[in-house]
């Protein structure tokens, strides 16, 4: 294949850990009690339509949008409402979320639950738009940004090129891989319909060459499909990364505190691809996603599809219990993912895998003296210094770390990775990334 | 020879007379009138810069003094919380203004969560500083209003009046503290507020900050208030107030008579400072903290006995305690 693409500054190459690959993906029996966050995408949280007592069929309307970025949220169940009070959420914090008792599974009439390809693309982009909208999509890669405001260039902007994010870069994790040779095509009719909406005439689905079996495949599906090319990429995190890889594919660089859609890209993951299609041509709202289950200790590493929800303990027995000497459950992939405080939290829309670490793995090195070898500096996608800008936040230097672009940062955690002296370097971009943050939202000004 | 030392003197001393005079009446031309009332005010103050009154250093402070002096003849709204009612009796005298006295406070902490209270579900790894802890999870204990003993306060006190206790793994603290504010404003669950250092040292608050309904609360933690209306009912000053399940005890009405403290069924009311109750008294204090009165000479924050008599044993025994503790 000659040299493969990737972006141009630092990244590293973790151990991939792939231990779910070759594991089909299973469907998740509905759990008996469903919890639903309120706050399942980027923005505002979602405001609750339903009230205690009432019954719901799968796919009905639970909660609405409360804002410009914020998506509805479907009953992923039928059943009972049982309560309307404050659910756990992934951090650990009480958040105003439904709880519903599962009665059966009985779906509302106008979703298709057959298997059948839909390949019609007679719609118009505002059609596609409000069906998106309407369906509760967010980006399934985990940022959970609600996917129809990134369908709409604000004005100035026109949109050249889709890429459909089949990076999974992350160690471990394995649901978009797995997505992409059960729901192949799907994805590619998902990535028409968007290019439809997008009014966009090339998609360039990018996947890391560790998947050799995905690019052979979606390869062979986008032969017939005009405008569809698929870009196998060198290995390197974190090219699933949006600035990251549109460097990679493309060559451009998007400039900073700008969107990609600056430079004429739009980047959607390929669940969300899949949710699209789901979306627009069976009629149904998110409510199931692809969650990977995976860990060296755990028996059968699995991919699941899961309705939202569930909790995650469901997912730990359904993949053949706890190891005994797990030490850390972690929420998403070991580079970004979050540590868990309690297996009742459930899997929302930007779940993508739980991790359950062994204790070898799972505890932090002890903390020792920088020796300023830059290893961070060199390694960091964004070109900051993370050294410079971890010693700043930790002192509350905030005007020195703007002027030295912490906003850049897109706490991939590579400088932690790779830092020899194990500082919690990216604990510290993160805590000066959001103080100065609001100190610039309080200005009143952008980046 | 003599010739060249002659003319540089002149000709420098020459220049030197120019620019004097120049200078002169540049100054004259764009003095700018300080009233000298600042100096002396500043004189009067601590000189912590610490922040406490609101302005940024003494000297800011002083400017607001000496304008509020003379724009309304009083100094309302301005205290140095640092120097206290004797600072402000002075910076009075020297504005000619009587000065009320205020009453000096201190910070409290508002959570009680120690290990045997709160006892920790997973274990924290990550930087040591509670802002960034607080962003990230909801607590070793699960208890997401508790303290996260990582110690920002401790970092943000400058005058050593605050510090953690390893045992506890909360803040306590000293005699030396000057109510700056500095901790309350470090402290990312607004657990520290500034209370009443009250008369003889004597204050009752509620120790804790969880505004969840009762058995959440209290299924984290043990003595979380878990807003029963107990304290509310028994109080006949109108002090007490519940608000989303949780208690708060107003310092300006309290009277300090302590109904509260033994109708709280999970000692979330803490008296400080107090006598041990007589033996009839149906439930002892729940904390009883002892003044330090060796005047502070070594420079290290000096540790306060605090007993929580709450942790070490059932209630009933607890009145076994408590005779012990009487003389």
């Amino acid at each position: 294949m000659g040299i493969l693409k990737t972006f141009a500054l630092g990244g590293i190459h973790p151990e991939e850990n792939k231990l779910s690959a070759n594991a089909a993906i299973e469907t998740l029996a509905v759990p008996e009690q469903a919890f639903i966050p309120m706050g399942q995408n980027l923005g505002a949280p979602s405001k609750p339509v339903v009230k205690r007592g009432d019954k719901v069929k799968t796919g009905q309307l639970l909660a609405e949008a409360s804002g410009f970025i914020s998506t509805p949220i479907h009953s992923p169940v039928s059943g009972t409402i049982f309560k309307i009070d404050n659910t756990l959420n992934s951090s650990g914090y009480k958040q105003p979320g439904i709880i519903i008792k599962v009665e059966g599974d009985e779906w509302e009439e106008d979703i298709d639950r057959s298997d059948e390809l839909v390949t019609t693309l007679d719609y118009t982009t505002e059609q596609i738009i409000d069906k998106v909208k309407k369906a509760g999509l967010v980006g399934m890669g985990g940022a959970t940004f609600p996917t129809y405001v990134k369908l709409m260039p604000p004005p100035g902007n026109t949109a050249e090129y889709l890429i459909i994010n089949g990076v999974e870069c992350e160690p471990y994790l394995t649901s978009d891989h797995r997505l992409m040779l059960e729901k192949g095509r799907e994805i590619v009719v998902g990535t028409q319909l968007l290019m439809k909406a997008l009014k966009v005439t090339k998609a360039i689905i990018g996947i890391e060459n560790n998947k050799p079996d995905a690019i052979n495949h979606m390869t062979e599906l986008v032969k017939n499909a005009d405008g569809i090319s698929v870009q196998a990429l060198k290995v390197q995190y974190p090219q699933g990364g949006e600035k990251q890889l549109i460097k990679a594919i493309v060559n451009r660089e998007v400039p900073s505190g700008k969107l990609p859609i600056a430079v004429g890209c739009v980047v959607q993951n390929v669940g969300t691809a899949f949710a699209v299609y789901e979306a627009i041509q069976k009629n149904k709202p998110l409510i199931d996603r692809v969650v990977t289950v995976t860990g060296k200790a755990v028996k059968k590493p699995s991919n699941f599809l899961v309705r939202i929800g569930t909790p995650i303990k469901n997912l730990i027995d359904a993949a053949e219990g706890l190891p005994e000497d797990t030490a850390k459950i972690i929420n998403g992939g070991p580079m970004m993912g979050k540590a868990i405080t309690s297996t009742d939290i459930p899997v929302v829309k930007g779940s993508s895998g739980i991790l359950l670490m062994e204790k070898e793995n799972a505890h932090r090195k002890t903390e020792s003296a920088c020796i300023r070898c830059s290893k961070c500096t060199y390694v960091c996608p964004m070109g900051l210094e993370p050294f410079l800008l971890s010693k700043v936040s930790k002192l509350g230097k905030f005007d020195i770390a703007e002027d030295e672009m912490i906003m850049d940062c897109i706490e991939c955690g590579s400088c932690q990775y790779t830092c020899p002296a194990s500082i919690p370097l990216l604990d510290y971009l993160r805590l000066g990334k959001n103080k100065t943050g609001a100190i610039i939202r309080s200005r009143g000004k952008t980046g | 020879m003599d010739n060249i030392i002659l003319i540089s003197v002149a000709a420098l001393g020459g220049v030197g007379l120019v620019a004097a005079v120049i200078l002169f009446f540049i100054a004259k031309k764009f003095k700018v009138y300080e009233d000298p009332l600042i100096d002396d005010v500043e004189e009067a103050l601590p000189a912590a810069n610490c922040g406490g009154c609101g302005f940024p250093g003494c000297r800011a402070f002083a400017e607001a003094t000496v304008k509020s002096a003379k724009d309304t003849r009083s100094l309302e709204g301005l205290n140095c919380p640092v120097g206290g009612n004797d600072t402000m009796q002075t910076v009075g005298s020297v504005l000619g203004l009587e000065v009320e006295a205020s009453d000096p406070l201190i910070a409290v902490i508002r959570c009680n969560g120690t290990p045997t209270n709160h006892p920790a579900k997973v274990k924290y790894e990550g930087a040591t500083s509670c802002s960034f802890a607080h962003a990230l999870y909801g607590g070793e204990g699960g208890c997401q209003y508790s303290c996260l003993g990582l110690g920002d306060c401790e970092v943000a006190c400058d005058f050593e009046a605050l510090y953690m206790n390893a045992e506890t793994g909360l803040p306590v603290v000293n005699d030396k503290c000057t109510a700056c504010n500095a901790c309350v404003v470090a402290c990312p669950r607004d657990i520290i507020e500034l209370r009443k250092r009250g008369p003889k040292e004597r204050r009752i608050f509620v120790s804790c900050v969880n505004a969840e309904k009762g058995g959440p609360a209290k299924k984290n933690c043990q003595t979380a208030c878990i807003g029963c209306s107990k304290c509310e009912k028994v109080c006949k000053f109108d002090a007490i107030t519940i608000n989303s399940f949780l208690a708060y005890i107003n310092f300006e009405n309290c009277t300090l008579c302590r109904k509260c403290v033994e109708v709280c069924p999970t000692n979330a009311i803490w008296e400080v400072n107090f006598r041990p109750r007589k033996p009839k008294a149906e439930k002892p204090a729940s904390v009883i903290e002892r003044k330090t009165e060796t005047p502070v000479d070594t420079g290290k924050p000096i540790p306060l006995t605090v007993t929580a008599i709450a942790e070490e044993q059932p209630k009933k025994e607890s009145d076994q305690n408590n005779k012990e503790n009487k003389d």
